[in-house]
């Protein structure tokens, strides 16, 4: 018999949710730096008024890294709902119109996001 | 089916299941225990609270106008209890966030070093919550 146990399971092909699973940490990683970004550039500014603040998403590469972060939340976010419902829903209908709700919040917000980010 | 080849009446075998959500008003819940839920609760809440989180930076980038817009509305009590548990959230998630990785390397997976990444984890994000309430509510 072929031996794919433990750390020689073979882990491509349908959703074994290893790509979900890196995706959320990368994604965490991705906000982490973003953070300490932001903090960094706002507060080693010296203008802590409307100027500053607008002034630092008026530059197209924090308006680009910002929503690329955001981007990134959002799928961070629809992994861990996901995971949530999974643990404590367990009624498919229930779950399944969870999962439409919140796909469709993301989508909305992340839409959303770009029209904003693009005002200023 | 003859009475010899009936099987005995089977012992009653104790069922070991998940602990109820009722009972675990009265089940003391390790400190690392603690953090992953809350690590939960505070993800969920950031996830709902999306829109305001979005509205307040509209309000705050778009224009001089909609930045007095947004003063007033972070100067009302309570979007200050509000943003308040935004920070919570964001902090606990945050740490507890780095704790996952670290431990998903390897590190601190044994019980004592758990216990004590999950103190690091609440003593970091509640200092920081309650330095920002005192600023917020005007103590500084």
């Amino acid at each position: 018999m072929k031996n794919n146990i433990g750390s020689k399971r073979l882990v491509v092909g349908a959703g074994y949710g290893l790509g979900e699973f890196l995706a959320q940490r990368a994604t965490a990683v991705v906000m982490v730096v973003y953070t300490v970004v932001l903090l960094v550039s706002f507060l080693t500014g010296n203008n802590f008024s409307y100027e500053g603040w607008a002034g630092l998403f008026a530059q197209t590469w924090f308006k680009l890294f910002t929503l690329a972060t955001l981007i990134g939340l959002f799928y961070h976010a629809w992994v861990g709902v996901v995971s949530i419902y999974q643990d404590y829903v367990k009624n498919i209908a229930v779950r399944f119109i969870l999962h439409t709700a919140s796909a469709m919040w993301l989508v909305a917000c992340a839409v959303w996001s770009v029209q904003i980010l693009w005002s200023v | 089916m003859s009475e010899a080849v009936r099987e005995a009446p089977r012992k009653q075998r104790r069922e070991f299941r998940n602990i109820h959500v009722t009972e675990l008003a009265n089940y003391r819940q390790p400190l690392s225990a603690i953090v992953s839920i809350m690590h939960r609760v505070s993800g969920f809440l950031m996830f709902l609270l999306l829109p305001f989180i979005l509205y307040l930076l509209q309000e705050s980038i778009r224009s001089e106008i909609s930045f007095a817009h947004f003063q007033g509305i972070a100067s009302h009590p309570v979007a200050k209890l509000v943003i308040l548990a935004l920070v919570w959230g964001y902090m606990h998630h945050f740490c507890a966030g780095i704790r996952h990785l670290v431990m998903d390397t390897h590190i601190g997976l044994d019980k004592d070093s758990a216990r004590q990444s999950s103190v690091v984890v609440l003593v970091i994000t509640w200092v920081v919550v309650i330095v920002v309430a005192l600023k917020l509510f005007g103590v500084f």
